[in-house]
């Protein structure tokens, strides 16, 4: 018996990364653009895309959602109230979504129809940081109820992530927190990150954020 | 606790070359691990023992390379490293920097294999 050395160099994560690709390059056949969003558990994510779907529809806009949860389908109960199309995976128990899950969720969907799917992955600001999914733009939410320090404790996911959106900002007195401080904080894990701050409540902050969408969608269809 | 799902994904890697080349054993798993790939080493040698049962790299030992947090600083005209994750800094000028050389690596980079004497050797390199 002897023993011998093979080289590799290749990604733990090869085979998402692969089907990622695969549905990248699928939605920009389709002209669709794609954001996945990330946060903890209760950072706003339902609320901020119940409001800004229902916006973007009156808008004329085609917009459809998946939405990853360990256990239920209420979030995506929630979104359907927008009137856009929306399905759910429950990923029973598994902490994050994957490009194969998303990809069996898609089937039957005429994508070409669609200007915008928006992913809501499972609250977990850990474990999607590694699965690609194909999307355009990685969102990353926190809100002001969570402490200004969070992307302090959760570098990997804000330097895995293109933007940064504070929600509840409504709350930022009641909670105490130095905005500030978060936004100084979230420069210092990933300097220049563009952040935007926003209200599900009362809406501010998304107007913004829907242009920018809109602008990034523009840009990805003349590329 | 994703690290056993990223285990598992490792075994898969490992075995399919392992097998392409004729091995009978798989004994040593080389690995670069990034600052910000944001896996606990810990967890990931916990769950490497768990998803290699029963497989070719059994009883394997998995060897990690820790690789840091490397800045391209554009002041200073250099790659610096970074002694954490959370301050993305020039360590000598103090200017912030978003442009990421290494740290986020996590990627096999070889194995070792036990072979039979009489195997003919097989190609390496990208699988």
């Amino acid at each position: 018996m002897a023993t011998r050395y093979l080289e590799i160099r290749q990604g733990v994560l090869s085979k998402n990364d692969q089907l990622a690709a695969g549905l990248r390059d699928r939605f920009a056949r389709a002209g669709l653009f794609v954001t996945n969003w990330v946060s903890s558990p209760g950072a706003g994510k339902t609320a901020l895309l119940e409001r800004m779907m229902a916006a973007m529809r009156a808008d004329g806009l085609q917009v459809a959602a998946v939405v990853g949860d360990l256990q239920t389908d209420n979030d995506a109960r929630r979104l359907s109230r927008s009137g856009a199309p929306v399905r759910q995976i429950t990923t029973d128990g598994m902490c994050h979504l994957e490009a194969d899950m998303l990809a069996a969720k898609l089937e039957g969907w005429d994508l070409d129809a669609l200007d915008f799917l928006f992913i809501e992955n499972v609250g977990n600001l850990v474990c999607p940081t590694w699965y690609d999914l194909g999307e355009d733009v990685r969102l990353v939410l926190l809100s002001v109820t969570e402490g200004e320090d969070k992307p302090l404790k959760y570098p990997v996911m804000f330097n895995s992530a293109d933007v940064a959106v504070i929600t509840k900002v409504d709350l930022a007195v009641a909670c105490e927190c130095d905005l500030g401080a978060m936004r100084a904080n979230i420069h210092a894990v990933r300097p220049g990150m563009r952040i935007f701050e926003t209200s599900a409540k009362t809406g501010a902050g998304l107007p913004e954020l829907i242009a920018f969408l809109l602008e990034r969608r523009r840009a990805k269809r003349a590329a | 606790m994703h690290e056993l799902s990223i285990a598992v994904s490792l075994v898969e890697s490992a075995e399919q070359a392992a097998r392409r080349a004729g091995a009978r054993r798989v004994t040593q798993v080389f690995l670069r691990l990034g600052a910000l790939s944001g896996v606990a080493k810990e967890a990931l040698l916990f769950s490497y023992d768990i998803a290699t049962a029963g497989t070719l790299l059994e009883g394997s030992l998995l060897v990690i390379d820790d690789v840091p947090v490397v800045l391209r600083c554009d002041a200073c005209r250099r790659d610096v490293t970074l002694p954490g994750i959370q301050d993305f800094r020039c360590p000598l000028c103090g200017r912030p920097t978003a442009q990421i050389v290494a740290g986020r690596e996590l990627e096999i980079t070889g194995i070792e294999v036990e072979v039979a004497d009489e195997a003919s050797p097989q190609p390496t390199g990208c699988v």
